[in-house]
């Protein structure tokens, strides 16, 4: 099809969306991050549903099977990212969703990420990550850069 | 399993799909609707609609606890805008819903309108018949926040509660033509605030000056934050239902509304062959890219086009 992006506004009705759950899980009311994030994924063209604060895992792999997103990004400034991230992953094997990537962000230590990393999740963006590197990784189809 | 007994047999994932291609004006949606069909038109279909921040979203997160507790299950639709430049969104109603997520009784879904206006997304409709065919017995349709003209919910559901809130407007609001011509059913929220009185009584002045008609919408107040006037709201929400059925509305308003489906449609594809027309290597098409003077007349352009029948494709 010819280029007609700078004439025609790109047609919203037509092309598949992303679709992306964000969700801040457990008891942790620090949702700056993941809203700025929300908001940053907006424009980058996605469409995200933003789950709020205080989820349980049980309650983001819910939400993420009826909304049928492609990706969950969990917040997390608790601490608590070894117990929630794993239940996460766990619970979307146990409902055939595994094709459901998973990333995360927020207050989590190098060694912590990199053990997320080996039992499934796919990023791990800490503090002073760019907004342009977290649009990237959703636009090279939720693959690290 | 196949898509479609997949979600007559309750799987929510073959229904999430399903939807989702709807949303992605997939052709495999519109087939499976199709062989859906015999499924539906048991759910009995209410929308809500009213201006941004009235509390659409949290009332319909206090109707749905209400619907729970009388052994009903619930599926909610709710929309929100789209960029018109990069088709994103940020979807925030289900978010005063999250305390539902858990009952298997309730399935939420979040749509962007994608472009579509009139305050729903172009796959809505499809949403409910897939929603309808999954064996809920209510649908809540919540519309994005709307103005004063988008009214294409009143043509996709059986009851439309009109949600507004105090101080929202004088006595020449509420005397104009549009969104308060649709409401079956008023509900001032955020009652709390004050003021909701004069409302109140400015909604009904307005109602009072009107034809007589068999159905006189009633006002209801409520706090959806804090549950006030949740359980009336439901009852009048159904006095409305059982309304139509004695009078026979129900019948006619489905009968409306399977037209107005089909001219939605037909209007769908002529609008997509019309972009592949003009998008495509045709005559036409060639000649409204080459322009460069503005001096094309549109109406011999739209002729032209409607008179290229069949896909020309894209280049």
């Amino acid at each position: 099809m010819p280029a007609q992006a700078s004439t025609e506004r790109q047609a919203p009705d037509q092309a598949k969306r992303r679709r992306v759950l964000t969700a801040k899980v457990g008891l942790d009311g620090h949702d700056r991050g993941v809203k700025v994030v929300s908001r940053a994924l907006r424009d980058a063209g996605v469409e995200v549903i933003y789950a709020g604060l205080r989820q349980t895992p049980e309650m983001v792999v819910e939400a993420a099977i009826q909304e049928d997103v492609d990706a969950i990004g969990v917040s997390l400034h608790s601490g608590a990212h070894m117990t929630l991230i794993p239940r996460i992953l766990e619970l979307l094997k146990e409902r055939n969703a595994t094709d459901i990537v998973v990333f995360g962000g927020g207050i989590i230590p190098q060694d912590d990420a990199d053990a997320l990393k080996k039992i499934g999740v796919v990023e791990i963006f800490g503090p002073g990550t760019s907004l342009q590197s977290i649009i990237d990784f959703v636009n090279k189809g939720f693959k690290a850069a | 399993m196949s898509l479609a007994g997949g979600l007559l047999s309750g799987d929510v994932r073959a229904l999430a799909r399903a939807i989702s291609l709807a949303e992605d004006r997939d052709p495999q949606a519109t087939a499976l609707v199709a062989e859906l069909q015999p499924q539906t038109g048991r759910a009995f279909l209410v929308g809500l609609t009213g201006s941004p921040g009235t509390g659409k979203s949290t009332l319909a997160d206090a109707l749905v606890k209400v619907i729970r507790d009388r052994q009903q299950t619930v599926g909610v639709i709710a929309v929100d805008p789209s960029s018109p430049f990069t088709g994103g969104a940020v979807l925030g109603d289900r978010i005063r819903m999250s305390r539902h997520t858990l009952d298997k009784g309730v399935f939420i879904r979040s749509m962007g309108a994608r472009g579509h206006l009139g305050g729903l997304a172009a796959a809505t409709r499809e949403a409910i018949h897939l929603l309808d065919a999954y064996g809920r017995d209510v649908i809540l349709v919540e519309t994005v926040g709307v103005g004063q003209s988008e009214l294409e919910i009143s043509t996709i559901c059986d009851t439309v509660v009109l949600v507004l809130m105090p101080e929202s407007g004088d006595a020449v609001q509420t005397i104009k033509a549009g969104i308060l011509e649709i409401a079956d059913v008023f509900v001032i929220n955020k009652v709390d605030l004050g003021g909701a009185e004069k409302t109140r009584r400015l909604i009904q002045d307005a109602m009072a000056l009107g034809p007589r008609q068999a159905w006189r919408p009633p006002i209801l107040m409520a706090s959806a934050a804090k549950e006030e006037g949740i359980g009336p709201l439901w009852d009048a929400i159904l006095g409305h239902q059982a309304f139509l059925k004695e009078s026979g509305g129900l019948a006619a308003r489905r009968q409306q509304r399977l037209k107005q489906e089909v001219v939605a449609l037909v209007a769908e594809r002529a609008r997509d062959e019309a972009r592949r027309v003009l998008d495509g290597d045709t005559a036409v098409g060639r000649r409204l890219r080459e322009n460069r003077n503005g001096k094309l007349n549109p109406y011999a352009l739209a002729e032209e086009v409607l008179g290229q029948r069949g896909p020309q494709g894209g280049s």
